[in-house]
């Protein structure tokens, strides 16, 4: 595996390899010292064309503590803002002497295109609608902190799913870890040509939270991704609440060690009601840690070790 | 770094035993009370094995100083893999399980127990290790087998036994733990049985 690109990369061994890494790491994070050698001198960049607060610094943080140097360029503030295409920028920035990119940009399939460009490892931190391949490792490694293993859990994946990378990439972890997962959206943001995907994958699709809730052994809220939307989705926000939102009465149908995960930034009120947030139960931050062990484990696996050509 | 003694490596066994089982005992005994006397008493003392081997070695190091001394003697593992200098130089490796046993190392002796002590180079990892845990008073070495051929200025405090070898050569240890039986074995590298 040179590049992590998308879920597919990973094999359920190497998931696991990821995950047993990631523990070591969690560990280092509650360490005084905070500090690993492996990356010294190695150079990572956090290439980042869309706005993101938990996902960069966490790659920051995770190879700052692999003694990597971190740089971060966003797209406000760059070159880009004057007319640079991304190959442009890519190639600049990797002419610098770059070992990795990690990268985030609203086409999909922009990380795949890049890493035909550049000889530098290639982590996609969200490409469009497409993949987030680390947010889903971290969502299923925080799951397993809590649950044990994922084999026949049934984990409900519920908001807008037309616009989420965040889904896509979980779907694609949790039933290669063996979850039953089932998808739940309103149908303007159920994506077109899921039944088809859900079948061959083995996953479930339904229209109604209230019938799915009661069966869960986890609740993944998504955010509704309103900058993406150019149309009507849905007739207004309280709607889509009362149809979808985990509000405090759905909270009250929930087992009350039943893990909530909500990938952030939340919308308090609309998907997920501040006293869902903020349960006991809520993963939402341990989700964010996590992320970090994660993240770490993802940089050393892909270079602390020699050149695969 | 020691030759790698992976389990399943003695499907045909090779070479001949150095150490048998009586011998690995008798050494680790010897080795237990060097370190008590060295210490002047079980006070303060941390064992730390080494990843894979040494981690069992420094149970059993404990369960003796125990014995003789009666007091329990923290022990715990610590794994070097992120701090080697070749990392570079193999695909990767994951971390095994880092414990330090509660009580932290500030201020204590560290004493860390490895199998094979070889070119030094995991000692000079393991050092690195532990500065990053934390700040012991001392920290010295105790090894099953020094089998020469040093690349640093490293030597240990604790030798259960000392083997001259040929680079050419592979010294196992083998133990109950992880293989199912105790022995140290030297073969020549390649030898074909």
């Amino acid at each position: 595996m040179k590049h992590l690109l998308s879920i597919n990369d990973l094999d359920v061994d190497a998931m696991r390899m990821i995950f047993d890494t990631a523990a070591e790491m969690h560990d280092v994070q509650h360490r005084e010292v905070k500090k690993l050698p492996a990356l010294r001198g190695r150079t990572v960049i956090n290439l980042f064309f869309e706005d993101s607060t938990r996902t960069r610094s966490s790659f920051e943080i995770a190879g700052k503590w692999l003694s990597a140097d971190t740089i971060n360029i966003t797209g406000k503030g760059s070159s880009t803002s004057k007319g640079e295409s991304l190959r442009d920028t890519v190639l600049t920035v990797c002419a610098m002497g770059v070992d990795a990119l990690v990268m985030r940009h609203h086409a999909s399939g922009s990380a795949q295109q890049v890493s035909e460009w550049v000889d530098a490892v290639v982590i996609n931190a969200g490409d469009g609608t497409h993949e987030h391949p680390t947010q889903a490792l971290l969502d299923a490694y925080a799951l397993e902190l809590k649950l044990g293993s994922l084999e026949g859990r049934r984990i409900a994946i519920v908001g807008d799913l037309t616009h989420s990378r965040v889904f896509r990439s979980n779907v694609l972890a949790l039933t290669k870890l063996g979850a039953d997962v089932t998808v739940v959206a309103p149908p303007t943001l159920m994506p077109s040509g899921i039944d088809a995907w859900a079948k061959a994958s083995g996953f479930s699709t339904s229209y109604d939270l209230d019938e799915v809730l009661p069966g869960a052994d986890a609740v993944m809220m998504l955010r509704v991704q309103r900058e993406r939307m150019n149309g009507a989705f849905f007739p207004t926000a309280r709607e889509y609440t009362v149809r979808y939102g985990l509000t405090r009465d759905r909270l009250a149908t929930l087992k009350p060690d039943t893990p909530i995960l909500h990938p952030g930034p939340m919308n308090r009120g609309l998907e997920i009601a501040a006293d869902a947030a903020d349960a006991a139960q809520s993963l939402v931050l341990d989700q964010v840690s996590a992320g970090v062990a994660v993240r770490m484990s993802v940089l050393y696996h892909l270079l602390a070790g020699e050149e695969t050509a | 770094m020691p030759a790698p003694t992976q389990p399943g490596d003695d499907a045909t066994p090779e070479g001949h035993i150095v150490l048998d089982a009586r011998d690995i005992s008798r050494a680790l005994t010897r080795i237990s009370h060097e370190i008590l006397e060295r210490n002047k008493g079980p006070e303060d003392l941390v064992l730390l094995g080494l990843h894979t081997r040494g981690v069992p070695l420094a149970r059993r190091i404990a369960e003796r100083i125990e014995s003789v001394e009666g007091t329990p003697i923290a022990v715990g593992s610590l794994d070097v893999t992120m701090y080697r200098d070749d990392l570079r130089s193999h695909p990767t490796r994951g971390p095994q399980k880092t414990v330090v046993p509660a009580g932290g190392i500030d201020g204590r002796t560290v004493v860390l127990v490895d199998d094979v002590l070889f070119s030094g180079r995991t000692i000079r990892s393991a050092l690195d290790a532990v500065n990053d845990l934390g700040r012991p008073s001392t920290v010295r070495l105790a090894v099953l087998v020094d089998r020469g051929h040093r690349e640093l200025p490293i030597r240990a405090d604790h030798v259960g036994k000392n083997l001259p070898s040929a680079r050419s050569e592979r010294v196992s240890v083998r133990l109950d733990e992880i293989d199912g039986h105790d022995e140290v074995r030297i073969s020549q590298i390649g030898a074909k049985p």
